[in-house]
């Protein structure tokens, strides 16, 4: 372990109180997570001033154990709390993270309309394309034809894409990014919670255990090897075929445009009440 | 902006009183979905929040509204919201997770008829078992019932005293005939009303155990962004917020929730009595009913029955003590509600045999009247 990882691990991980965590070996949670507390580390952010709230999934164990204000809320739910808590302390900097079938099927209604609002938050969306932790049922990602512990016969419905779903519900930042590219992945959420304004970073991520055993890809080599094989840069992209980018998907910002944010439209209007 | 109403001689709908009270007990944080007959809480909030530098949001859907208000209430801020029976019932779930989180907040449901969409937009009283037990699980939860405009505020201001100081959700009943119903009124001045905040941890971040038990059963409430950098999660946890598997630790968590709330029964069952001293015919009634009553039991008196009422205020925890000592001094007890009974199958579970209880029931979307108990009691 080299010292730098050891002294982020004891300035932001709860190290002495809940580990080891719950997630399988191989797991991407923890790349992820790594790349969230390097680049809030990066951003120089005080503890106190970071809240972490998380839904119910794999993914939403993530909160407990970093050392900021945490808070795991229901299944889908997390972005209707977190906006209570940036509305009632602006100051704070306010992180979600969600899965795919959290973010996009229980929690799809309040995912578009945190977009649409444009609170001053950012939403880390962790994209296994399957339930992992009730036992491998399919997801609203889940490829068609893919088989799951709901679909044994093949999934005959079509995935959502979630980042271009943030992008038509109007939220000012998008990036995607997948866990072979770890790099990268530091770097977007950087820019993610640096970002005025809502914003999403969807992280293509493994969960080998409920979604690659079932599909060819059981262990977590094999799924990274797919993620770089089949992610194409979005400046690479633009060089390419479309028949060539035809099983690719695009990593990098999809979208970084300026919008006003709800807080300070929300100042604006408790000027003209006062009135 | 707040005070501009008080001590005045106004006219005002239930809605509107209940949103001054809000207001006069520190609420600074609304989040709700529009549904008839409770949109002019929120109406009213948009308006005179940012006034005062509080916030007002119109959220996606009634689940949304209940999750706002929990995060509002975790960074420190006093938050309600308001609705009727469907968006209660989409609220179930996020009360539950402020039941097991001890986060305080207050919850509005004026009640219109009808299960399912139901009776828009018709008084009704059959939400009242929903309020006590809609959420899944084992949980402790208060439900107070307004009966008039001036109860809209002051009750809402109990609501949300006995919400701070017992980290638990309260849930006010109103209902459509309540709510809508406009009558003078006098509110107390601001100096009159106490307002009770919840208690923030005096000992420095390092030996804050944020879930620990003590006298009281509550323990101190941090803000997030104080300094105190703690857990929050709907799981069941142990004193530190962490989630635990352990049965001892499971135990004390959930007769903690309990035990607060049963140590505070002194002050938080309300009732009112009216003319119960010598009563041989007693009437427990609840919301708008208690008012139709309090009518019955003096013309009852007038006809020489020896009539009384017991206003229920607190719903649940139900105040059994007080209704036990009605029941052992009446011959019968006349329980009227506007739904097929709910609150009577309670006094029936204190009643035990130590009286006759009969309920008087309408679910047609009309008010019971005076005559109709006054009936009612004659023929006990």
């Amino acid at each position: 372990m080299s010292k730098d990882m050891a002294k982020l691990i004891h300035k932001y991980l709860r190290h002495d109180k809940k580990f080891p965590h719950v997630w399988c070996p191989g797991c991407g949670n923890g790349i992820i997570l790594g790349a969230l507390i390097r680049a809030i580390d990066r951003l120089g952010l005080e503890k106190d001033e970071i809240v972490l709230a998380s839904g119910i999934g794999c993914s939403g164990r993530m909160p407990v154990y970093v050392d900021f204000n945490t808070l795991h809320t229901t299944h889908g739910r997390a972005l209707t709390f977190a906006t209570g808590i940036k509305l009632a302390n602006p100051s704070l900097t306010v992180i979600t993270i969600m899965g795919d079938g959290d973010a996009t099927a229980i929690g799809g209604n309040h995912f578009i309309h945190a977009a649409r609002r444009n609170l001053n938050l950012t939403s880390i969306i962790i994209n296994n394309q399957i339930y992992g932790m009730t036992g491998g049922q399919h997801s609203p990602t889940t490829p068609y034809g893919c088989f799951t512990a709901t679909s044994s016969y093949g999934h005959i419905e079509h995935a959502f894409s979630i980042a271009e779903l943030a992008v038509t519900a109007g939220a000012p930042f998008v990036a995607r990014c997948t866990v072979y590219h770890a790099k990268m992945l530091d770097e977007l959420i950087e820019k993610a919670v640096r970002k005025r304004g809502f914003s999403v970073v969807e992280v293509i991520s493994n969960c080998h255990v409920q979604f690659g055993r079932r599909n060819e890809m059981g262990d977590p080599v094999t799924m990274m090897k797919w993620f770089r094989d089949h992610a194409v840069t979005v400046e690479n992209s633009s060089k390419m075929t479309s028949e060539s980018m035809e099983d690719k998907f695009t990593i990098g910002i999809l979208t970084d445009v300026e919008k006003p944010i709800y807080t300070q439209e929300y100042d604006k209007i408790r000027r003209k009440a006062k009135m | 902006m707040i005070s501009n109403l008080s001590q005045n001689r106004l006219l005002l709908q239930g809605n509107e009183a209940l949103v001054e009270g809000a207001l006069a007990a520190g609420c600074r944080f609304f989040a709700g979905y529009p549904i008839t007959p409770a949109s002019e809480i929120g109406e009213i909030l948009s308006v005179r929040l940012p006034q005062i530098d509080g916030t007002f949001i119109q959220m996606e859907d009634e689940i949304a509204g209940m999750g706002a208000v929990i995060g509002a209430s975790l960074a420190g801020v006093k938050s309600m919201t308001a609705t009727s029976g469907p968006g209660f019932s989409l609220m179930q779930e996020n009360i539950g997770f402020a039941c097991v989180s001890e986060v305080p907040c207050v919850v509005v449901n004026v009640m219109r008829g009808g299960a399912s969409t139901g009776l828009p937009t018709h008084p009704a009283q059959g939400d009242v078992m929903q309020a006590r037990w809609g959420t899944h699980g084992d949980h402790p939860i208060i439900v107070l019932a307004v009966s008039t405009v001036l109860d809209c505020f002051e009750i809402t201001v109990r609501a949300f005293n006995l919400s701070e100081k017992y980290r638990v959700p309260v849930i006010v009943l109103s209902d459509e005939m309540v709510a809508h119903t406009r009558e003078t009124v006098t509110l107390p001045s601001l100096d009159e009303i106490e307002v009770i905040d919840r208690i923030s941890p005096s000992v420095p971040p390092d030996w804050y155990v944020p879930y620990k038990d003590n006298s009281r059963g509550v323990p101190p409430m941090a803000a997030f962004g104080q300094g105190y950098r703690y857990h929050v999660t709907g799981l069941v946890h142990n004193t530190h917020g962490f989630p635990t598997q352990r049965p001892d630790e499971i135990k004390a968590f959930t007769n903690r929730l309990f035990r607060k709330i049963t140590q505070g029964f002194h002050e938080i069952q309300m009732t009112r009595s009216f003319m119960v001293e010598d009563a041989e015919l007693t009437v427990i009634a609840y919301g708008s009913v208690a008012r139709s009553a309090r009518r019955a039991v003096i013309e009852a008196r007038e006809q020489g029955i020896k009539a009384g009422l017991l206003q229920l205020i607190t719903l649940f925890p139900f105040p059994r003590h007080t209704v036990e000592s009605v029941l052992r001094q009446s011959r019968a007890v006349l329980v009227p509600e506007m739904n097929m009974g709910q609150i009577s199958r309670e006094v029936k579970r204190v009643n035990q045999g130590i009286s006759h209880v009969e309920k008087y029931n309408r679910i047609d979307g009309r008010l019971i009247t005076p005559d109709e108990i006054c009936l009612s009691l004659r023929k006990l």
